[in-house]
């Protein structure tokens, strides 16, 4: 968890001269770890300055965390007064390409139409977060893995060049990516997580694969695709 | 309730490092240090290598660069945010305007990522890494951190 070791971090570099202030994502962890300085910041997990595009809001929450440095003493945990969820539950509404009926898997083919889209978001924002495992040019093969393993074969013999949680990651972020381009908008924190897992035939097969992977007894933290409450 | 408030709930009864007693550094004046970002978003440029489980040390990121990937292993957060604007997570448009108004004597050259998955006792992290990512900013001349999580 990042607020742990980020915790821990503020330890060390404090022993080591450095003053520091930390922006914790969890309350009760930064009560026990006690760092020097930390603004407790109750936003979305991935988001810890609160929200994207608003120069404005994260600049609020960086002086307030600033305004512990003035503090003659620690440990300081103090809260940032608003508060931002996600929407888990609301998925994004964001079109999906026909499937084509063809020989291919309908997967593969969903995957394929989606690269445009995934081109198109990589050009606007210039980063990517494919790439733990392979490339883009690889989403369509992983694709075809977690289909055998969803048919039963174990993940070692289905042809992933790496194990399933870090395999899954790389085609999630494939397809959130691509959805951030066809949605035009930034969407709410983990709205495309519940679109990718909730309405797109990889997602489905991602929660497949997972429910084969489980009953194959196979549930060590490697084997773990999908996130909790996605099921 | 919504999947961050689970975790958070989730999360409560997880075992925590717990010190003794907590570190103290008298800050300088902020309008004249520099101030670095360490990240435990696990952020890793071009050309660095991805993390292997358990990993304790990290990654440099210089402060003109934008493309970094985020290469964090929890399923439990969105990328979606860090995709669109990367200050979401790594602030660092923040701070160079905060330079530029003085508010802050500078942004400093290098900060640092680390992997925020960890598990352990995160004793490289304390008698390893953690003071040798503190060597490098002081080298800098950093004087403020601002720790930001995933």
């Amino acid at each position: 968890m990042c607020t742990r070791t980020g915790g821990a971090l503020a330890h060390v570099l404090e022993q080591q001269g450095l003053a520091t202030v930390q922006l914790s994502s969890i309350r009760g962890h930064t009560e026990r770890i006690k760092p020097p300085r930390a603004l407790y910041c109750e936003f979305p997990f991935g988001r810890p300055l609160g929200k994207p595009n608003d120069a404005a809001f994260q600049r609020s929450v960086i002086m307030a965390a600033f305004t512990l440095l003035e503090r003659p003493a620690g440990p300081v945990l103090e809260d940032f007064p608003e508060r931002v969820t996600d929407a888990t539950e609301t998925p994004l509404t964001c079109s999906l390409p026909p499937a084509f009926n063809g020989a291919t898997p309908s997967v593969i083919d969903e995957a394929r139409a989606l690269r445009s889209a995934y081109e198109r978001q990589l050009k606007r924002s210039g980063r990517t977060s494919v790439g733990i495992t392979g490339n883009v040019e690889t989403i369509p093969a992983l694709l075809e893995a977690f289909l055998k393993i969803a048919a039963g074969t174990l993940p070692e013999n289905a042809g992933l060049p790496s194990d399933p949680h870090r395999s899954a990651l790389d085609v999630r972020a494939y397809y959130e990516e691509a959805a951030l381009a066809l949605a035009d908008h930034v969407p709410q924190a983990r709205a495309t997580e519940s679109w990718f897992f909730q309405q797109t035939e990889a997602g489905k097969l991602l929660r497949k694969a997972q429910a084969q992977m489980i009953a194959a007894g196979r549930t060590d933290y490697l084997d773990t695709i999908v996130p909790r409450g996605q099921e | 309730m919504s999947a961050d408030a689970q975790t958070r709930a989730n999360a409560a009864a997880m075992p925590v490092l717990e010190f003794a007693t907590t570190a103290f550094t008298t800050p300088p004046r902020l309008s004249e240090t520099k101030v670095a970002i360490v990240t435990t978003g696990a952020l890793v440029g071009d050309g660095d290598a991805d993390w292997i489980q358990g990993e304790e040390t990290f990654r440099v990121l210089p402060k003109a660069e934008r493309g970094f990937r985020m290469a964090h292993w929890s399923l439990n957060f969105d990328r979606t945010g860090f995709t669109s604007d990367i200050n979401v997570l790594f602030p660092i448009d923040r701070l160079e305007e905060l330079a530029a108004e003085g508010v802050i004597g500078g942004v400093a050259p290098r900060h640092l990522s680390f992997m925020g998955a960890l598990h352990d006792t995160l004793s490289t992290i304390r008698l390893d890494t953690g003071p040798a990512a503190a060597k490098l900013l002081r080298d800098d001349g950093v004087g403020v951190v601002l720790l930001t999580g995933a």
